[in-house]
């Protein structure tokens, strides 16, 4: 009987709020377009990477040697750069704006390269350090490879200067393509969006409508109002990552070295984390304004900051280290980039899941505390 | 404890909240009661009494704080769900899905309740039946008009047959023809399945249907018994007093109510007073008040004793509000306050949304210093033709000129002719009376000296503390406090929507004593309002039904087009609203 019983209001309770949810627009725009919008943002919109950056080269020496020295700037994909012959012009450009670096090829470079130690200064514009950075990356790149080959030709040599030459290689994002590491994190960001902006509001409006009052006379438990809330929400989570995962894949190129069921089930765990710590804040506020601000504040926008999606954590202050440890957000972030780029590391992914899994338990404890079936 | 023939039993049962000023408020102070089985029995008493929170600790969700409660034999802290499974309960907002069409919420409801499906279609069927509500079954709840929401709230309640049912509030904010609906299916439900029924209510006439009542203040229990009893305290004090030819019954009620040493109740009713004495009341003065009345012995009713029992419940707990003093405004060019010249003209005033009509073709004048009230069912067009009047919303044809001015071509300058007051309290809460009494005075043009001069008249004017937070006012205070702000630019017409819902009997008199002195000093009223006896402090008013003005004159006028001039005004309400509802039938079905 009681077993039925549950049965039967659990399915009235999905029923009844897959249908506010379905009858209630804003639920689908923010559920299903806005993760949408966010993946093409942020996929396509925003992007770390320096293409055709534009690097003065300053050909004070135009010999052979020289030129050859700096011939593999043509080769590269990520520079454009710009032949002039003095510094004067060189520098008007980057005063300009037209250039972003200045490569200098020093009127003696032949002459020190001929003795074994050849000198090149490279100028970059630290208004954007990013940017700065990148270009002194390709740079070394673009100029690694010539001085390598020349130092083969020179047979083995004993060791000058110019033939040790330091071989830069980016592991697991070969390329350092920034939409790797940002598309990933985009999963971690629409899981949230789902808690914050959706699940922050069911308890809350049933409070201010009054409707939980009737709801607390029935048989109903408070375990079942929570699992029937989450359900429709969690079915729309799936269809966000299934388009998460679809677009790394398909739009972006993004490699899955990890093996997809991992992916999904860790991805799960933490929609789950997310969807309850909305309803948690929703049943704790009582007032859907309250909910939704809060929510923002302590979810969403700390996942998007703090939790290693655009800034390295490593350089944040230790305040904000240990702030960002008690987001789930960071931990999911941290396995979800391994996952994607690395691939199965199963040490990261029992202790990220277990850390989930205590979320998740903690939380429903919590959310079915504040429908406890009393008014004070 | 008397088991079987008790559904709920309380001993000295306490319940206290924080209170907004950081104390504690005992909601139900220390109440012994015993409810019957198989009996109607209401909760009588004004808001705040603890009326509801008597009624969430009977449905088990709220816990007592001290004393102990038992629901059909159950001490429900300790067993709340056994006590639930037991009990329908339908709270003030009825627990309605607005987004869940009729049918989805009664499924829920009974999912929920775990009611078997061979037993589900006879009980629908019965309950739509009942509640008239089969034509409706697939519409949004929210999308029902107040009175069938309510119908649909009862609806869902009695998905299953309770051992006891618990109603807070039915017939709040509900018209008096949706009312009597409900009253019905109440009583068909007692006769039928011989169900025990709580009813809390703040209304004399439907407790004077119950088989018991409790009358509630301030968490205390003043008085239960029968309303026959009940009236008994009453008896000997009850008179009609009908004032001379040419003296409105409000002149003689505004100084029957201005003395409560001598009286403790009086209210215009059919042309005359109705007063309760004080038992202990001066002959001799008694006589100097009533010296142009003729006065007669009139049967007590059970209003009478309820309003005896509040004044003396509160005259002992608390000193009496100060009533409001009035000062007269000689009315321009006119010596007895209303000059012939309409100040509000109303001509074929028609409003649609689309193409739904809410006002067709409306006329209607009002004159200076006049008392108009609007009335009428829910979703009449009251609160559109009001909001008209005020220029908040533009008419889609017709003639509107308010104070002289042309509502089409004048909006802003009329605006200035007029004060409002909404129906929610829309001053700032956290700021205080001072400072929200500044604002609106600054909003209205004023400042400098003027506007020193005007909110310290009106602080006096109104008994308003000038340091006090406006949100922690007592609703009566906060009533005063939103009459104050509409006031302040001295307008000629102020516009009340809905002034008096949820403020006490005794707050809502002394609310009419203010009204009633403001018209005296040539400020013409306009008022809507859902309290039909309120009608007889009007000294015009129009009953509208969807769109139309279905009878417009004096309080009498209107009973006489009713029928019987003797009637009481709800009565006369719901006569005037199904004429006019079976004229438009008749008339569509012709066409």
């Amino acid at each position: 009987m009681s077993r039925s019983g549950f049965a039967t209001r659990l399915v009235a309770l999905i029923r009844k709020e897959t249908r506010q949810m379905l009858r209630d627009r804003s639920n689908l725009v923010v559920g299903l377009l806005l993760p949408v919008g966010l993946i093409l943002i942020f996929g396509f919109g925003i992007s770390f990477d320096v293409k055709d950056a534009r690097v003065a080269v300053a050909m004070e020496d135009s010999s052979p040697i020289a030129r050859d020295t700096v011939a593999g700037l043509r080769g590269s994909p990520y520079l454009a750069p710009v032949w002039v012959r003095s510094m004067t012009e060189a520098e008007r450009l980057v005063r300009a704006g037209k250039a972003d670096a200045i490569l200098r090829v020093p009127g003696d470079f032949s002459r020190h390269m001929a003795a074994g130690h050849g000198q090149l200064q490279l100028l970059l514009n630290g208004v954007d350090s990013n940017t700065a950075a990148a270009i002194e990356g390709y740079v070394n790149g673009a100029l690694a490879v010539p001085l390598q080959q020349r130092g083969d030709r020179a047979g083995n040599k004993p060791a000058g200067a110019a033939s040790v030459v330091i071989v830069q290689r980016t592991w697991f994002n070969e390329a350092s393509e920034s939409t790797w590491y940002v598309v990933p994190g985009l999963i971690v960001l629409v899981m949230t969006m789902i808690g914050a902006f959706l699940t922050s509001l069911l308890i809350a409006r049933e409070w201010e409508r009054g409707t939980l009052e009737s709801l607390f006379v029935t048989p109903v438990r408070p375990l079942e109002l929570v699992i029937a809330k989450l359900t429709p929400y969690l079915v729309v989570g799936i269809i966000d990552l299934t388009m998460c995962v679809v677009a790394a894949r398909l739009l972006f190129q993004v490699p899955i070295r990890g093996s997809l069921p991992v992916i999904i089930g860790a991805s799960l765990l933490y929609l789950m984390v997310s969807l309850l710590l909305g309803l948690f804040i929703s049943g704790t506020t009582r007032s859907q304004f309250t909910a939704s601000q809060v929510a923002l504040l302590t979810s969403f926008l700390p996942a998007m900051m703090l939790s290693g999606f655009v800034f390295d954590l490593r350089n944040v202050p230790i305040v904000i280290q240990v702030i960002s440890q008690l987001l789930p957000a960071t931990h999911f972030m941290g396995l979800i980039k391994t996952l994607f780029m690395a691939g199965d590391y199963w040490p990261d992914i029992l202790r990220t899941c277990g850390i989930l899994t205590i979320y998740a338990l903690v939380l429903v404890v919590a959310t079915r505390r504040t429908l406890r079936k009393k008014l004070d | 404890m008397n088991g079987a023939a008790a559904t709920v039993v309380l001993e000295e049962t306490r319940k206290t909240f924080a209170g907004p000023d950081g104390g504690t408020v005992a909601a139900v102070d220390g109440i012994t009661m015993t409810i019957r089985a198989g009996e109607l029995t209401a909760l009588v008493g004004p808001d705040g009494a603890g009326k509801t929170t008597l009624m969430r600790m009977f449905a088990g969700l709220l816990r007592p704080d001290a004393g102990s409660l038992h629901v059909l034999g159950t001490d429900v802290a300790a067993a709340p769900q056994r006590v639930q499974d037991r009990i329908s309960y339908m709270p003030q907002r009825f627990g309605l899905y607005e987004d869940l069409s009729v049918q989805e919420n009664l499924d829920l409801y009974a999912d929920l309740h775990g009611v078997p499906q061979d037993q589900r279609r006879e009980r629908f069927a019965r309950m739509l039946e009942m509640t008239d509500l089969a034509r409706f079954t697939g519409r949004p709840a929210g999308k029902l008009s107040g009175g069938m929401k309510q119908k649909l709230g009862l609806a869902c309640t009695l998905v299953r047959s309770p051992d006891l049912l618990l109603l807070d509030e039915p017939s709040v904010g509900v018209d008096p023809l949706s009312r009597r609906d409900l009253w019905q299916i109440v009583r068909q439900l007692i006769d039928q399945e011989q169900l025990s029924v709580i009813v809390s209510t703040a209304y004399m006439d439907e407790a004077e249907r119950c088989a018991r009542v409790f009358v509630m203040n301030k968490g205390r229990l003043l008085a239960e018994g029968a309303p026959d009893d009940l009236r008994k305290q009453a008896r000997g004090l009850t008179f009609t007093a009908t004032p001379p030819d040419g003296t409105p019954a409000r002149t003689l009620q505004a100084r029957l109510i201005d003395a409560p040493d001598q009286i403790i109740d009086a209210v215009p009713k059919g042309g005359n007073v109705r007063l309760t004495r004080q038992p202990d009341a001066n002959p001799a003065r008694l006589d100097a008040l009533l010296h142009d009345a003729v006065v007669e012995p009139r049967p007590e009713e059970l209003e009478d004793a309820f309003m005896m029992l509040l004044r003396r419940h509160e005259d002992r707990t608390a000193a009496p509000a100060a009533p409001v003093a009035v000062r007269a405004r000689p009315a321009p060019g006119t010596a007895n306050g209303s000059s012939d010249k309409p100040i509000i003209v109303v001509r074929d005033l028609v409003r649609k949304f689309g193409d739904f009509t809410a006002v067709a073709s409306t006329s209607f004048d009002v004159v200076r210093g006049e008392i108009f009230g609007l009335l009428g069912p829910n979703g009449a067009g009251k609160t559109t033709t009001f909001r008209m009047l005020c220029g908040l919303l533009p008419a889609t044809s017709g003639h509107l000129e308010v104070a002289g001015l042309n509502l089409r071509t004048a909006r802003a300058k009329a605006r200035g002719r007029i004060g409002y007051v909404a129906q929610k309290f829309a001053l700032y809460g956290d700021l205080t009376v001072r400072d929200n009494l500044e604002f609106f005075g600054g909003a209205y043009g004023l400042r400098g000296q003027a506007l020193k001069a005007r909110v310290t008249a009106s602080l006096t004017q109104f008994g308003l503390e000038p340091s006090a937070q406006s949100g922690l006012l007592p609703a009566g205070y906060k009533q005063r406090l939103a009459m104050a702000t509409g006031l302040l630019h001295e307008p000629d017409i102020l516009f009340l929507d809905e002034p008096t819902s949820g403020i006490d009997p005794l707050a809502r008199r002394a609310f009419w004593r203010t009204i009633t002195a403001l018209a005296e000093g040539g400020v013409t009223i306009i008022i809507t309002t859902h309290f039909m006896e309120e009608a007889e402090y009007c000294d015009r008013i129009a009953i509208q039904d969807a769109g139309r003005v279905l009878a417009l004159g004096t309080p009498h006028q209107v009973r006489e087009q009713a029928g019987d001039a003797a009637m009481d005004m709800d009565s006369a309400f719901i006569a005037i609203v199904e004429q006019g509802r079976a004229r438009h039938n008749h008339r569509e079905a012709a066409a």
